[in-house]
């Protein structure tokens, strides 16, 4: 391989690693602080990529019309997009939020599940909504005349990092607050908070909420950075599986560690999916990625027994006025 | 729509016993275990391999009961499977969720170790068979049987429904009359009084495995008689599992079995106004609406 290839092929990973990285961060608020169970990211990360692709695109018309059916296309800017998946990605989470928070941990876990697995079909199945099964393709991308297109993937790279950042700083800021500090507290001893005269439901929904916030964010990155997005990109395995092996992996309640993991864990993958498939009998090759996939759940289960704390682990003071 | 209530029945007997070992395992060891569905596609998928790979190289002839769609290889094949579920049901305990009860882990950390589990499982079933569609016996569906007003029922369905109810009349027994059942029971109600009593919680424990395995294998075959097999058909069982026991009350295995019947007849019906497809949503609005108004389940205490 030529310089340019790899270079290319490193620019390719640092975007998905990144966009997973944001993912992350989005599951280290509602896990990682403060406990609550997601293992619908799927859900969020299909809302929050269809929910951009909607607002920037124009509205199919002519005979366009005939073949790309969608529920409306507002064609308006990037920024725009994101701000409306984070905002639809809330909404869904607040009314997920109800029926389950008051309840034990568990419920959350088989709402988010649901709910993931419906929003799936209902964008496969219903037509009218985002083009069915075909999905939606031709999604527009950020600054596309700035540079050459040979060399936009760069221009992306940078956008993502700039994303991560941003988010990265927002939810140390929000964690290195007394709002975060009840938010630990409630992870650790929910009864003992309730005595503290916290609002337990209050605190877990805005933790539920910002995370979802933070992941539809992530799934318009992903919109746009694929250009073309159908139901079947959003399954339980690349949507929520791999995300919680990375927080994990690098160690939740811990920013840092999420963005570690994510780079870490999308690394062996990539890796894997080099060499393996290579090494593999011709008759095994199709199967690749479910070899793939085990060995991702096993990791996932080595850590839980053997390091549940992750490569980082939690940072146990937060806060700059006691050291 | 009385044919539509049939076929809810024969799918809500099937989610039934799925939800009988969920529940169990929910009462008993206290968390959600995300492989159960799994433990359901694992159960048919081993069925599969021994009626159409072991049994055809001892040279068991593929005959059919009738006008059944199977034979001696499935009658034998039936209880094989069950006790290898039970067996990979125990052994994920022993590798898996011991390692985390010595830890003392919350029981979020034990829910999660099940999710990497059902992938796991899930992961080795689609590199053994990959991701096709597959059948106990390849040919035409047997012919219906003509019921009164012109209801139409196949005698797989009339023989799956007649299963069911002997397992669970052969649970219900062990349950009431066994010492072991009156123990599991007693764990299930309060697990600090049973504690005290001296009661082995590891040995419990390990039945709860066994038992919920079982019979979650069993559920996985007769699903795979009446339609078909696929590598995800027990990931797509999740949600109506999880509703059935919410809505029977976490614990309650005769819950479980109505909550089952319930969740599958109510998606058979759903599917005269909707798409078939969307008979995991309907459970898991079910599941919701349930948690809204009466969290504890239809049996549960205030």
């Amino acid at each position: 391989m030529e310089i340019g290839g790899i270079f290319a092929y490193l620019v390719s990973f640092a975007i998905m690693a990144g966009i997973y990285a944001v993912f992350c961060l989005g599951l280290n608020i509602q896990w990682g602080y403060t406990g609550l169970f997601n293992i619908g990211i799927a859900g969020f990360f299909c809302i929050g990529a269809y929910a951009s692709a909607l607002i920037t695109t124009p509205k199919p018309t002519g005979t366009y019309a005939h073949y790309v059916h969608q529920l409306f296309g507002l064609n308006l800017p990037f920024v725009l997009g994101m701000a409306g998946a984070a905002m639809i990605c809330g909404i869904v989470a607040f009314l997920i939020g109800i029926p389950t928070l008051r309840l034990g941990e568990d419920y959350l876990a088989i709402a988010t599940l649901g709910i993931a697995e419906t929003f799936r079909l209902i964008f496969n199945n219903e037509h009218w909504l985002a083009n069915g099964p075909r999905g939606l393709i031709g999604l527009p991308q950020p600054l596309h005349g700035l540079v050459d297109p040979k060399n936009y993937n760069s221009l992306y790279l940078i956008i993502v990092v700039i994303v991560m950042l941003v988010v990265y700083l927002a939810i140390e800021r929000a964690i290195r607050s007394p709002w975060g500090r009840v938010l630990r507290g409630i992870r650790e001893d929910e009864i003992s908070a309730a005595m503290s005269g916290k609002d337990i439901f209050n605190f877990k929904m805005q933790s539920l909420v910002f995370g979802a916030m933070v992941m539809g964010v992530g799934g318009a990155l992903y919109a746009h950075y694929t250009i073309a997005i159908s139901p079947e990109s959003f399954t339980p395995l690349y949507g929520t599986f791999i995300i919680w092996v990375m927080l994990m992996a690098g160690g939740s309640g811990n920013n840092k560690g999420a963005i570690l993991g994510a780079y870490v864990v999308y690394f062996i993958w990539m890796i894997g999916t080099k060499f393996m498939t290579d090494l593999l009998p011709y008759t095994l090759k199709a199967r690749a990625p479910y070899i793939r996939f085990l060995l991702i759940g096993i990791l996932l289960e080595i850590i839980l027994i053997c390091r549940p704390q992750g490569m980082l682990g939690e940072e146990k003071r937060v806060s700059k006025l006691i050291d | 729509m009385i044919e539509l209530i049939i076929y809810g029945i024969v799918l809500g007997s099937i989610i039934a016993l799925g939800a009988i070992g969920l529940s169990l395992v929910y009462g008993i060891i206290r968390f959600a275990n995300f492989a159960h569905g799994e433990f359901m596609t694992a159960g048919a998928y081993l069925a599969l391999f021994v009626v159409t790979v072991v049994f055809s190289w001892i040279g068991i002839p593929d005959n059919t009961f009738g006008s059944l769609s199977f034979g001696w290889r499935m009658v034998f094949a039936f209880p094989f499977s069950m006790a290898g579920v039970a067996l990979l049901a125990i052994l994920s305990d022993r590798i898996l969720y011991r390692k985390l009860r010595a830890k003392d882990s919350g029981p979020v950390m034990f829910a999660m170790s099940s999710l990497g589990a059902s992938f796991i499982i899930r992961m080795i079933i689609l590199i053994l068979w990959g991701s096709d569609y597959r059948f106990y016996r390849p040919g035409l569906m047997r012919p219906a049987l003509e019921l009164i007003w012109g209801i139409k029922i196949r005698p797989d369905q009339i023989l799956i429904l007649s299963v069911v109810l002997f397992v669970v009349i052969l649970l219900h027994l062990f349950l009431q009359k066994t010492k072991m059942g009156k123990a599991m029971r007693a764990t299930a109600d309060n697990m600090e009084l049973a504690l005290v009593t001296g009661i082995d919680t590891e040995r419990i424990i390990l039945w709860t495995w066994g038992i919920g395995g079982a019979l979650a294998a069993a559920g996985g075959i007769l699903y795979g008689i009446d339609v078909q097999l696929h590598a995800r058909m027990g990931w797509h069982f999740l949600i109506p599992l999880f509703a059935a026991t919410i809505l029977g009350s976490i614990g309650n295995i005769y819950g479980a079995l109505i909550g089952g019947l319930t969740i599958g007849i109510a998606q058979q019906v759903s599917t005269a106004f909707l798409l078939p497809t969307y008979k995991l949503p309907v459970a898991f609005m079910i599941m919701i609406f349930i948690l809204l108004i009466r969290p504890q389940g239809i049996f549960g205490k205030e």
